[in-house]
């Protein structure tokens, strides 16, 4: 099952903003994701609720992970995102 | 032929005639779909989620910063694709699409229970975009943008969700079936200036469209007036009105003793700029941080007073440093989940935990107040002991801020009033606050609406020795709880040695009227008899007889000698 481990690069962490970035950009992908801490529940990276309510903090270490084996391309892409600074204010 | 007339409570003067505009705050879909097949149920439900969706995001375009990033996040929510997943999956099971639509949206209120109490602000939004849902699947108005211009609002009651949105320049009016005096919506009718009545029973009766005449002072609502209602109400109104304007200047007694009269101002204060005031009593800061990830900096919150403290040059301001915490619950003050939030970690005990929020307000407001002209001051909420006071005093005059005070809403602050302002240069009593700790009783909750009413003795009474210590310190103590935009009121609290009084603009001609037509005795004898009544209500009809007006009236006359 492909999947990555990423430092979450938002100071703010995920919720809000960087969610609706995160879960924006996974709703346009072909395949679902799921994201979640190492040792925790994974949830559909799709959902801005679910994301929101694991509270993840600027720092922690995220599974983002997907059942297709296809979905690499997917998997680097909302890696990236997870990975960079999203609170800045236009 | 009588017009019908239906009465509650003045909370908001002024005389308007126009066209009802009901508010259907929490619609109810039916309880059972007999006649949709879930297809077809869910058809309607996801056009309904996408119409809801739309409008907001339409909203956020033209909203501010952090009100659009809130509303996006509802957008976000609303097309949560896991959302219209699980409504399907309710449908496909033969829910109805209320009972789909209240375990779907239940299961996300769930996950936001779990993620602590930031998120509790989050399942309230969830709660009121479910009712927009409805509305919308209903064809019913839910929210304030579906009313039409220039109507008066009608309700069963009006809290800070349903007044988000209001476009003040379409409203005329507002009348609740519910509420009492210091309920939200006399707060914001207040505050825009417009008339209002609450706990107006029969109210909710009246249909959209009728015509009907409002007048805020008296609480009267004349349905379908006749031309000879609209006369004289309004004849009446312009007397009144004229009575007032003849009183200006700054405040004082018929004998001339002083009494500054302030107003309170947070983010929106150009109504408070224009009224005729000595400057501001309460600059409450906290819209600054409200909807915010992180809070805001230094120069951003220096620039933002740079322009309050513009608006009022040469004249007084007095800026109360954030008032937030466990009550309001802000994204950036990691706090435990409390059960007593009133009771919690809030105002300035946040402080202890996030010295560097407090720095940098202080530092941003003694920035500002060295660019402007206007005389800024600086004071600090939920104050409790002596100790606080010192250590709030030496961080506010590090910053180079010379005139430190701080708010008495805490019982104990009060009962120690001298060793205060040993400390500091001034008290500023929050009477809101102060009765709700007081009677230990929950300012919102209507049951308990007498028990925190501002004419209760006993409140009277810590205000009393408040004030008292202030004459022998030699330094001013104020009001700035909205109690003293009661007229009468008013003038008890100047009986009990009070200095300034600080209310919503509009409040302003009334009070300033009411201390002109009583020597400072009159008020030092409304004050010993209120002190001594049995209760708030005898009390406040004590004072009312011996002033001369009649009973029952809430405003009443302009208080001029008969």
């Amino acid at each position: 099952m492909p999947q990555r481990r990423v430092t979450v690069g938002s100071s703010v962490g995920l919720h809000a903003r960087p969610a609706t970035i995160l879960c924006t950009a996974a709703s346009k992908q072909p395949v679902p994701v799921t994201i979640g801490r190492e040792d925790g529940p994974a949830v559909d990276a799709r959902s801005i609720v679910m994301v929101m309510s694991l509270r993840i903090k600027g720092g922690e270490t995220v599974i983002l992970q997907t059942e297709d084996a296809a979905g690499e391309a997917a998997l680097d892409e909302l890696a990236r995102i997870v990975d960079s600074e999203l609170d800045s204010v236009a | 032929m009588t017009s019908q007339v239906v009465t509650g409570l003045g909370v908001s003067p002024g005389v308007v005639v126009g066209p009802v505009a009901r508010l259907i705050l929490r619609p109810e879909l039916p309880p059972d779909d007999v006649e949709l097949d879930p297809d077809e149920a869910y058809r309607q439900t996801s056009a309904a989620l996408g119409a809801v969706a739309a409008e907001l995001a339409a909203q956020a375009r033209t909203a501010g910063a952090e009100a659009a990033d809130i509303l996006s996040a509802h957008v976000m929510i609303l097309s949560d694709p896991v959302l219209a997943e699980r409504i399907r999956g309710y449908l496909e099971e033969g829910h109805s699409r209320r009972s789909a639509l209240d375990a779907a949206f239940g299961e996300f209120k769930d996950a936001l229970a779990a993620g602590g109490d930031y998120f509790a602000e989050r399942i309230a939004d969830l709660e009121d975009l479910q009712y927009r849902v409805a509305a919308e699947l209903l064809g019913v108005a839910s929210g304030p943008l579906a009313l039409p211009d220039r109507c008066i609002l009608l309700a069963r009651d009006l809290g800070p969700a349903e007044v988000l949105g209001l476009d003040p320049a379409a409203i005329l009016a507002f009348v609740t079936e519910e509420g009492g005096r210091s309920s939200h919506t006399a707060i914001v009718a207040r505050s825009l200036g417009l008339p209002a009545v609450v706990a107006c029973h029969g109210a909710c009766a009246i249909e959209s469209g009728t015509t009907v005449l409002v007048d805020g002072r008296s609480g009267s609502v004349i349905v379908d007036p006749s031309q000879q209602d609209i006369d004289r109400s309004m004849a009446a109104e312009q007397a009144r009105n004229a009575g007032l304007a003849a009183v200006r200047g700054p405040g004082r007694t018929r004998d001339g003793r002083s009494v500054e009269l302030l107003v309170n101002i947070d983010t929106s204060y150009a109504a408070g700029a224009a009224a005729d005031s000595e400057g501001v009593g309460l600059f409450r800061t906290e819209m600054l941080y409200l909807d915010r990830q992180t809070a805001p900096g230094r120069s951003e919150q220096q620039s933002h007073y740079e322009e309050v403290f513009a608006a009022f040059q040469g004249r007084k301001v007095v800026v109360r440093t954030l008032d937030a915490g466990a009550d309001k619950p802000l994204p950036f003050i990691d706090a435990e989940l409390e059960l007593n939030p009133a009771l919690g970690v809030r105002g300035i005990r946040v402080a202890a935990r996030r010295p560097e929020l407090l720095a940098d307000q202080l530092a941003a407001i003694a920035a500002a107040a060295r660019r402007c002209s206007a005389e800024v001051w600086v004071m600090a909420p939920m104050v409790s002991t002596v100790s606080e006071v010192r250590s709030f005093a030496a961080s506010a005059r590090g910053f180079g801020l010379n005139t430190v005070g701080v708010m008495a809403e805490v019982p104990a602050l009060a009962l120690r009033a001298g060793r205060v302002l040993q400390e500091c240069d001034f008290i500023s009593i929050g009477t809101n606050d102060l009765a709700q700790y007081t009677f230990a009783a929950d300012r919102m909750l209507t049951a308990l609406t007498e028990l925190v009413d501002p004419w209760q003795p006993a409140l009277l009474e810590l205000m009393r020795i408040t004030a008292e210590a202030g004459k022998l310190a030699a330094k001013p103590v104020g009001i700035c709880g909205e109690a003293a935009s009661d007229p009468l009121l008013a003038a008890v609290f100047v009986g009990l040695g009070v200095n300034s009084l600080s209310m919503s603009p509009i409040s302003l001609s009334e009070v300033r009227a009411s201390l002109a037509s009583y020597t400072e005795q009159d008020c030092r004898h409304f004050a010993e008899v209120a002190l001594q009544a049995e209760s708030a209500v005898a009390a406040r009809q004590l004072v009312q007889e011996l002033a001369g007006r009649p009973q029952g009236s809430t405003s009443g006359s302009t208080g001029l000698p008969v």
